[in-house]
């Protein structure tokens, strides 16, 4: 692997993360992060995606139509969600049920389609798949932190396996929606102060 | 009728799509810098959301669903395709509406409404409405009312932000940071109306 290759995959997992730096997908990053399964299956999803509709609009991007770009994307995104959706319908049904409509939501989810537009379409198709591989694992990256915390701390467990001794109440914050917020936030602070690079507000 | 109420406000206040569901959160941060701008795009998610959700309700439930179009046809795999391309065309068509009939409106709503078709929230509100089994009549009082619980946080969210000018934040926790945590907090205040209901058991 030369050395540019390896700053697309590498740098989105610190210095360029989608979501704490670009502020990409957050939508559902923080919905399915209630238990680590979950967060773990839609990483896959994610990364699948990601990957594929990276490559596939990179392979077009001579023939698409500057005009109507947005809606070729959109159709090719749409597609790939459908067959993860399926796919994860015949074999994982239980997980399915759980993702309900976030699976779906990966079509509109920012990081798929800013990638696309800013990356695929200007890149070659082996390029855009690592640059789709690096940002997926950089998404999952987050899920899996934030997802880690608030099973640990919520619920005593990981991936269903008890951690915790059995006297551990389980912190009911963790588990409802403000407690993503937070631990997101705390996130985004330890990342800023260790890698040094503020924000203006 | 107060089935219908009650659909209405369980969607402002109890799921409501940002605090509960996290979707939409990119423009959610995005764009709550100012009071002004938040307006605007909170105004464009009412209009659309209330929209969309009814008709891809009339959609699925006289196309797609099982044995909707013919026996034995199911075309349900190909909700997330359909629903994305309602809205898109919705979006355009009620900017060349808007842009006719009521230009003040029109130009108050600026970018946003473009913006509108990649945000989760709308999807999000499709798919809700077709996992829930709503009909017509409820989907349109979901749809309103999710548009609301939008407007309704980013306004508040704004004027927050506007007020955090003027206070010493930690230099890590500057920009998404705190925005992060104070939609945590926020979150956590709603979490009150989670035993709302007006239904009489």
């Amino acid at each position: 692997m030369d050395k540019k290759t390896k700053a697309i995959v590498f740098d989105p997992l610190s210095d360029n993360n989608p979501i704490t730096v670009q502020m990409l997908g957050i939508c559902s990053a923080l919905a399915v992060t209630a238990q680590l399964n979950t967060a773990f299956i839609m990483s896959i999803a994610v990364i699948v995606v990601l990957c594929a509709s990276n490559t596939i609009i990179s392979m077009m991007r001579h023939h698409i139509p500057p005009k109507i770009r947005m809606i070729v994307e959109m159709v090719v995104i749409a597609s790939l969600v459908i067959t993860v959706d399926q796919v994860l319908k015949a074999y994982a049904f239980e997980a399915s049920k759980q993702l309900s409509v976030f699976v779906g939501l990966i079509i509109t989810n920012c990081i798929v389609m800013g990638r696309a537009e800013a990356f695929a379409m200007q890149n070659p198709p082996r390029q855009a798949f690592m640059d789709g591989l690096g940002n997926g694992l950089g998404y999952s990256a987050i899920l899996i932190i934030v997802g880690t915390f608030r099973e640990l701390i919520g619920a005593g467990t990981l991936f269903g396996a008890r951690v915790l001794p059995e006297s551990y109440a389980g912190n009911g914050l963790m588990v409802i929606a403000p407690g993503a917020f937070i631990i997101i936030g705390l996130i985004i602070w330890l990342q800023r102060t260790l890698t040094g690079k503020y924000e203006e507000a | 009728m107060t089935e219908y109420i009650d659909i209405f406000v369980r969607a402002i206040f109890v799921n409501n799509m940002i605090l509960a569901y996290f979707l939409g959160m990119c423009s959610f941060l995005a764009l709550s810098k100012k009071v002004d701008t938040a307006f605007g795009l909170g105004l464009a998610v009412v209009f659309v959301l209330g929209i969309t959700t009814p008709l891809n309700n009339l959609i699925f439930n006289l196309l797609l669903k099982d044995s909707a179009l013919a026996s034995n046809v199911d075309l349900s795999f190909l909700n997330f395709l359909c629903f994305i391309a309602v809205i898109a065309s919705t979006v355009q068509l009620l900017e060349m509406l808007l842009d006719r009939f009521f230009p003040p409106l029109y130009n108050s709503l600026g970018i946003f409404l473009p913006l509108i078709t990649v945000n989760c929230s709308i999807l999000g509100g499709s798919l809700f409405m077709v996992e829930r089994n709503y009909d017509f009549g409820q989907s349109m009082a979901f749809g309103f009312g999710s548009g609301m619980g939008f407007f309704l946080a980013i306004i508040a969210l704004a004027g927050i932000r506007t007020k955090l000018r003027y206070s010493n934040i930690p230099q890590g926790l500057r920009g998404l940071g705190i925005t992060f945590i104070l939609t945590g907090l926020m979150a956590l205040g709603f979490q009150a109306f989670a035993s709302v209901t007006l239904q009489v058991p």
